[in-house]
């Protein structure tokens, strides 16, 4: 078969909503859309167990530092299905980290902001998971096989932290006045930010029209950020904190919150590297991996030794 | 010891189990996001996660015999240095992954005997806990071992990092198995493990795994002690000062 054939069919199994699995033919750029998305998607695992692991330590109760040390871990695991996944498109996890360290490969930006009090923990949870279902639940019906089942497990671990977030900011709202400031001075950092994951304008997202094509992404970012404004500023009310935006308003015409103008050149600053953390975070990842050659080494030598080993028994009997 | 010494005194032996379970299990969370491979990473918190469960019921078991209405949080949170009772071993800083593992395999090794034999502990509560702790004891016990005899005998860089922990932390191994007269009155009341009696296993244990992982034991015999009668090492402070911050800065709030 030709290549334009093979690319019909590819498109026909696409429009008739079947999956792509990782034996399937694929064009090229189908299949480095997808490595750079679900790598991206690891990477941002990986790197967000940072900025909550910042808190581990001072977990406020026994209670909450059990979940958030479950949470984080969580995370941990999630990255781990999505560097499967993209395996699966025949790259290795060793050179996907190596694109994270070099730069050359992204994670989310939101895990280049601060975790400064222990109600970011809660405000974390709530809005930047909150934020992640939105743009999640629309990929467990991603045209890729792999990529859409890890989509299903993450969910639902996600609604859970999400969950678990907003029910650690209820217990600081219901508090004294120092953790309802704590409560405000966390969503006054991390509102905008959250409304930033779902990336730049529709007039200005430049991979979207072929994902959408290609079904790898099923709702633009201006209406899954619209849904997320909607879900979220009554939760927001009913804790009483102020959303940071005067000009919030719900309009009863269009059946949703209008919303002032989101700061794009913070965050095209924030991706260019120019967010508080983006170089702290690198260093610690790259540490992480750098002081953990010596043990994956030893490993990798352990296990050979092992089953050279045990040929000689075998060959011996 | 008296009979009536004996409230105070099974606190107190409470507190020195809870304690190294919460201080051990602390010093492991430090390495969540900061593993030298994800799924080692997700192991040693998962380790991590045991411990301080383990922590917490035994807090809460000591609150209740204590009845002065404390909390699970209220002791971990509330006290200093000097009335933690766990061992100085557990309190060492991670340094680095041949570290970690040699503290752990240390710990592990007695801790499980320790456990084996609580399940026949005459105090209900205390059986119930250690039985349910043993079948993570033993998990725990199993990952560290294999994780001695992988480095120990893995390369020749992770052989002498291997070699260099074990030299540094022996010194704070023989602490856990220390009977002292707290040990030794539990034990006679049918509560407590017998610490001579689990000895020569946990040295079987240890010399075992230790010279299948091409190791070899430090031959200064001197151990440290101190620890479970609240004198510690400079390390506790700093790991409380951070843990407590919140509680301290912020006292009786609910989070």
């Amino acid at each position: 078969m030709n290549e334009l054939t093979l690319e019909q069919e590819f498109q026909a199994k696409i429009d008739a909503d079947l999956k792509i699995e990782p034996k399937d033919w694929m064009p090229d750029a189908y299949r480095k859309t997808l490595i750079r998305q679900i790598s991206q998607h690891a990477h941002s695992e990986i790197v967000g167990m940072l900025p909550e692991g910042n808190w581990i330590s001072r977990a406020p109760s026994l209670r909450r530092k059990v979940a958030l040390l479950a949470k984080v871990q969580d995370e941990g695991g999630h990255g781990l299905y999505l560097y499967s996944a993209t395996e699966t498109l025949g790259i290795d996890r060793e050179e996907l980290i190596e694109d994270l360290h070099s730069g050359k490969a992204k994670y989310s930006s939101i895990f280049n902001y601060p975790s400064l009090n222990w109600a970011d923990i809660g405000a974390i949870g709530w809005l930047v998971d909150g934020a992640a279902i939105m743009n999640q639940v629309a990929l467990c019906r991603t045209s890729y096989g792999p990529y859409a089942r890890a989509m299903v497990r993450i969910c639902k671990e996600e609604s859970f932290h999400q969950r678990q977030g907003y029910e650690i900011l209820l217990s600081l709202c219901r508090g004294t006045e120092v953790q309802k400031r704590m409560a405000q001075d966390a969503i006054n950092r991390w509102w905008w930010p959250s409304l930033m994951m779902f990336g730049p304008p529709d007039t200005d997202s430049p991979n979207s029209e072929q994902s959408m094509k290609w079904r790898i992404k099923r709702q633009s970012n201006d209406e899954l950020r619209q849904r997320f404004i909607d879900m979220t500023v009554p939760q927001a009310d009913f804790l009483g904190l102020v959303v940071p935006d005067p000009q919030l308003k719900w309009n009863e015409e269009r059946g949703h919150y209008d919303f002032g103008p989101i700061d794009w050149e913070e965050f095209r600053n924030v991706l260019k590297g120019n967010g508080q953390c983006n170089r702290q975070r690198m260093k610690d990842r790259i540490k992480a991996h750098e002081e953990g050659a010596w043990v994956r080494e030893a490993a990798m030598a352990y296990a050979e030794k092992r089953s050279r080993r045990q040929e000689q028994v075998s060959s011996v009997a | 010891m008296t009979t009536a010494n004996l409230p105070q005194a099974r606190f107190e032996y409470l507190l020195r189990l809870g304690d190294n379970a919460l201080i051990l299990g602390q010093r492991l969370s430090e390495w969540c996001g900061h593993g030298p491979v994800l799924e080692q990473d997700i192991a040693i918190t998962n380790i991590a996660l045991d411990h301080i469960g383990q922590a917490r019921s035994i807090y809460a078991y000591a609150a209740e015999l204590e009845g002065k209405g404390r909390s699970e949080d209220d002791i971990a949170f509330l006290r200093d240095a000097w009335d933690f009772h766990n061992v100085q071993l557990v309190e060492q800083p991670n340094e680095d992954w041949a570290y970690t593992i040699v503290r752990q395999f240390l710990f592990d090794s007695a801790n499980y005997y320790l456990y084996q034999s609580l399940t026949r502990s005459s105090d209900e509560q205390i059986k119930a806990i250690a039985e349910k702790s043993l079948k993570e004891i033993t998990y725990h016990l199993r990952y560290s071992s294999e994780w001695m005899i992988r480095l120990g005998d893995g390369t020749e860089l992770s052989h002498q990092k291997m070699q260099t922990a074990l030299d540094d932390l022996w010194m704070f191994s023989g602490e856990i198995l220390m009977m002292d007269d707290l040990d030794k009155f539990m034990h006679d009341l049918g509560i407590g493990a017998d610490l001579d009696a689990i000895k020569p296993l946990v040295d079987a244990k240890r010399r075992d795994v230790i010279s299948e992982a091409t190791l070899r034991i430090p031959e200064n015999p001197w151990m440290q002690s101190g620890g479970k009668q609240g004198r510690h090492s400079e390390f506790l402070g700093h790991m409380l000062s951070d843990m407590q911050f919140m509680q301290r800065a912020y006292p009786g709030m609910s989070w």
